[in-house]
């Protein structure tokens, strides 16, 4: 950043917070939005290469380099289109997207300076800056086909799903167990990186797109069965996500205290202002993925006193990419590595925990070396993976904890297609789940034709 | 999606983007590409008659920015080396395979006319939609009295301009040379002709720079440099003055104009269309990016007519070409002055140096007791030259605010200082 860069960043920060309603919460924007001038300077750091390599390792395949050129040529609406035709999270995914293992990594500006050029603020500029204006939907529907297509599940794979369903002329009714759409957009992602309530005014702008009808309060396996469904739909996408999370298999995990981080940070995303949301005093967040970070960092920023994050493994095996891990300190969150818990310790009510250091043994398996530490805590977060709830998910083959899905994006179910967190393709993102979404929805348009013809 | 198709020389067109004669439209590989990726138009690399010519190696110097990004660049090429049969095959072909698209063919021939006339007619019977005549390559082929040595004689672009008129019955396109002192003796003399449009401007004649090395100019041909042709987004306002002057000049107002010199964004083909060009061509932008910059040009001024409310490209066709107006039709009474925001001023200095040293020491810089400078107009001093507000680096930063003022508007033939107005009273 040049220092007028970062004298604008620190100015439009300041901006920002003025406007914000979260001031001195800690949960304003963790990048703040770029000004104009800032959009400028850094979209002119674009080479505007052909067959970018950013464009192959962004999951959606944004045309990078063409958006970055109408921002710079200043017509940030015709950018955000070339972005939502790609992606129409591409909002969420600005600012949730782990870009420096991302596009960003793929960056030729890396090579020769270091520096990549900052592709997510970008998209963020050119999509806010449309989502800003009262404009029509910006895509247009194809001529109404006739048929109808059942959605389970309102997270980024679902709704991605619908939007290009609902543009290739179908009909999409979505069932969602919960009552917001979102999935983890609205739950899931760290309050910091959707901040103004994106996740709602993301999703009220694909469904701008018509053609789409949500049900709220139900859920596959509760109110509805696949059956059912199969029979009344031409055609069923399948994008609940991973609806339950790992144990650690203690004595005491029930002890009030005891919590799975993404029901934290569920709650703490419901919360306002964020200030009325209980945290511990002594916090212990369990795990090394990017939930763990989350979990660690939001608690510091309520107001914890010390929170420790405990990891089984080093740092280099950390699911968590570095931008997060140096997150979490520089938030004065404290890292353990190389210990496993052993007991939760509660006299009354929870007073800490016990730990054994742990080593690689001759043959590379992870071992407790039998020396044991204690760490108090009156609060206890586990992240130590979620998996899916195989038991709403009847009809379909799951393997290794995933629906099993065919290159089309069909479950062994004929006809019904799945996609997001709860197969297995890329990595369990955001952008990974709109990827899925989007192309099962062309599959699925390319099977009705075939089903019809 | 705003309709960008339009009618220039009375040939539709689907956008006004064209490609300009020059090395991307030299054959069917290049314009096949051209064509897919959205350009409306082609106007071919230059014909003339055979035997093909020949060209040197080491063809482009560049104008680079400190960022390396291309301002300009100058090019020591000639007309198309390939033999006249096999460009008119491909020409054909293209035709037949994308019958939407225009395709013009441009030619050049020596001062005579029985060559101007057969070059046409083979050119024509190929199906291209026009025919541009080449009357502006300043390097090479002028030394041979071809382009540039034929387009500063007004006398031999009206005449040249005719021979093909009279020759053919498609649409003539005359192109035009900058490197002359008047545009308007060459347009009035393509208008005599019979032109149905002018296209302009050709190529800068330009030395890029020098390797101080070795003391030659570049591009450097074993030892040797040559003038060559400068453009590219540098030359861009040269052509838009010359456009803007055919467009507002009784004599040549009639003209259509195929636009052409530095187009590289969407907004500068708007700027072209509003000061008179009916269509544009592009040259050195897609030279530096690849045919899809047209995506940008496409996008960007759909998206600017959608925004603006108009629905076709004529809407917005000439529409700055009445506010364009002599010096002396200018309001001496008009007054306006710089304002700083200081709430978005970064306290770089160069305003008050720029003004300081060379302008109107009218930017006063003094020291914040805190720390930090503060930047300040005296506006008893400020003419309203615009000079700080076009180098402070940040946008909105310096605005300039016209004066409230009770006076009526004065021009200078009327002002009471003006020594003429005496005499003519
Ligand atoms: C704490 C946390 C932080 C994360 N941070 C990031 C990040 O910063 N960047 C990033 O790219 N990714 C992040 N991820 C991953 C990302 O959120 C997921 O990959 C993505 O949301 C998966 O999308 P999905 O549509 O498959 O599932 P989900 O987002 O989980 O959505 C599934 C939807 O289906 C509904 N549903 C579930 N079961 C049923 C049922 N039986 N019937 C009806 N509806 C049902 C759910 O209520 C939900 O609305 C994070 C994940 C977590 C847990
Ligand atoms: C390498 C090169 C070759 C050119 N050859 C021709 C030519 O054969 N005939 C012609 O009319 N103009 C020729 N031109 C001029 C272009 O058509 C155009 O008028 C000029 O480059 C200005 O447009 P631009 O700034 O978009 O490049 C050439 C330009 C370049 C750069
Ligand atoms: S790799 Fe970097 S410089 Fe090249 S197009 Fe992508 S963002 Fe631009
Ligand atoms: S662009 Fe480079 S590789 Fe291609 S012909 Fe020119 S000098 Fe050779
Ligand atoms: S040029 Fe602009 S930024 Fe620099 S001191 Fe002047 S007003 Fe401030």
């Amino acid at each position: 950043m040049t220092i007028l860069q970062a004298k604008q960043a620190q100015k439009s920060g300041a901006n920002h917070s003025v406007a914000d309603s979260h001031t001195d919460d800690g949960f304003s924007d963790l990048h703040p939005a770029y000004s104009t001038l800032q959009a400028m300077a850094e979209s002119n750091r674009c080479l505007y290469c052909y067959d970018a390599p950013c464009v192959t390792a962004c999951p959606t395949s944004i045309d990078i380099p063409s958006f970055i050129r109408k921002i710079s040529t200043a017509n940030p609406d015709g950018a955000a289109k070339t972005i939502l035709s790609a992606n129409i999270m591409g909002g969420t995914c600005a600012r949730a997207c782990p870009t420096e293992v991302l596009c960003e990594e793929a960056c030729v500006r890396n090579v020769a300076e270091d520096t990549a050029v900052e592709i997510g603020s970008l998209q963020r500029f050119a999509v806010d800056h449309l989502m800003a204006r009262d404009l029509p939907h910006p895509f247009k529907r194809a001529p109404e086909t006739g048929k109808q297509i059942a959605i389970i599940g309102a997270g980024p794979a679902g709704l991605s799903c619908a939007h290009r369903a609902a543009m290739l002329g179908h009909d999409v009714t979505v069932f969602e167990a919960k009552a917001k759409p979102g999935g983890l957009n609205e739950y899931g992602l760290a309050a910091y990186k959707m901040t103004d309530d994106f996740a709602q005014r993301e999703v009220e702008f694909l469904l701008g797109i018509g053609g789409i009808r949500i049900e709220y309060g139900k859920a596959l396996g509760t109110d509805i069965n696949l059956q059912a469904l199969k029979d009344s739909y031409d055609a069923v996408f399948v994008g609940v996500g991973l609806g339950s999370t790992n144990n650690l298999g203690l004595k005491g995990e029930e002890f009030p205290g005891v919590d799975d981080a993404i029901k934290f940070i569920e709650q703490l995303r419901q919360t306002e202002p964020k200030s009325d949301m209980p945290v511990g005093n002594n916090v212990i967040v369990i795990g090394g993925g990017n939930t763990a970070i989350d979990a660690a960092v939001q608690a510091k920023r309520l107001g914890a006193g010390e929170v420790t994050l405990v990891y089984r493994r080093g740092p280099e095996n950390m699911s968590a990419t570095e931008f997060e891990q140096d997150l979490a300190k520089t938030n004065g969150v404290v890292v353990r590595y190389w210990a496993k818990p052993v007991a939760i310790k509660a006299n009354g009510k929870l007073m800490g925990m016990s730990f054994e250091k742990t080593e690689l043994d001759a043959s590379g398996k992870l071992v407790g070396t039998g020396e044991t530490f204690d760490i108090p805590a009156d609060q206890i977060l586990k992240a130590i993976g979620q998996k899916i709830k195989p038991d709403d998910l009847a009809g379909m083959e799951i393997t290794g904890g995933k629906i099993i899905v065919d290159d089309t994006y069909q479950t062994t179910a004929p006809g019904v297609f799945a996609g997001g967190d709860c197969i297995k393709s890329g990595e369990d993102l955001t952008v990974q789940s709109v990827e899925d979404g989007k192309q099962a929805a062309i599959a699925i348009d390319a099977f009705l034709k075939t089903a019809s013809a | 999606m705003a309709d960008l198709s339009c009618k220039i020389a009375g040939i539709d067109s689907l956008n006004p983007f064209w490609l300009a004669s020059a090395p991307p439209t030299d054959k069917k590989y290049n314009v096949v590409r051209a064509f897919e990726a959205g350009w409306g138009g082609v106007v071919w690399k230059t014909l003339g008659i055979d035997p093909p010519v020949i060209n040197v190696s080491s063809r482009y110097g560049a104008h680079h920015d400190q960022n390396r990004r291309l301002l300009g660049i100058n090019n020591i090429e000639l007309i198309s080396d390939r033999p006249l049969v096999v460009n008119l095959q491909e020409i054909r072909e293209c035709r037949k395979e994308y019958p939407d698209h225009v395709i013009i063919g441009s030619m050049m021939a020596p001062i005579e006319e029985r060559v101007w006339k057969d070059l046409a007619q083979q050119i024509a019977e190929s199906g291209v939609h026009g025919i541009e005549l080449n009357l502006g390559c300043p390097h090479g082929m002028c030394e041979r009295g071809m382009g540039s040595a034929i387009g500063q004689v007004p006398e031999m672009v009206e005449q040249v301009t005719r021979w093909v008129k009279d020759a053919v019955d498609i649409p003539v396109f005359t192109k035009l040379t900058p490197n002359i002192t008047n545009i308007l003796w060459s347009a009035e003399a393509a208008y005599k002709g019979g032109a149905d449009a002018v296209s302009l401007i050709n190529t800068v004649n330009s030395i890029i720079s020098v390797d101080i090395d070795n003391m030659i100019p570049e591009p450097v041909v074993d030892g040797k440099g040559t003038h060559g042709g400068y453009c590219g987004s540098a030359v861009k306002p040269i052509a838009l003055n010359m456009i803007a002057e055919i467009a507002r000049t009784p004599e040549t107002k009639n003209l259509e104009i195929s636009g052409i010199g530095g187009i590289t964004t969407w907004k500068d083909a708007v700027e072209f269309m509003a000061l008179g060009s009916n269509a544009v061509q592009v040259c050195t932008a897609a030279m530096i990016y690849g045919f899809r910059v047209v995506d940008d040009l496409i996008d960007g001024m759909s998206q600017w007519m959608d925004d603006k409310g108009y629905t076709s490209v004529e809407q917005f066709t000439r529409a700055a070409v009445p506010q364009v107006a002599d010096w002396n039709e200018l309001n001496m009474n008009y007054d306006t002055k710089a304002v700083i925001n200081t709430d978005n001023c970064i306290e770089c200095g160069r305003c008050h140096i720029a003004c300081e040293d060379t302008s109107h020491q009218a930017i006063t810089m003094t020291d914040k007791p805190e720390g930090g400078r503060v930047f300040e107009v005296v506006d008893e001093e400020c003419v309203g030259c615009n000079l700080c507000y076009h180098i402070c680096p940040v946008p909105d930063c310096i605005t300039m605010e016209p004066v409230k003022t009770d006076k009526p508007p004065m021009t200078w033939p009327e002002h009471p200082l003006n020594p003429m107005r005496a005499a003519a009273e």
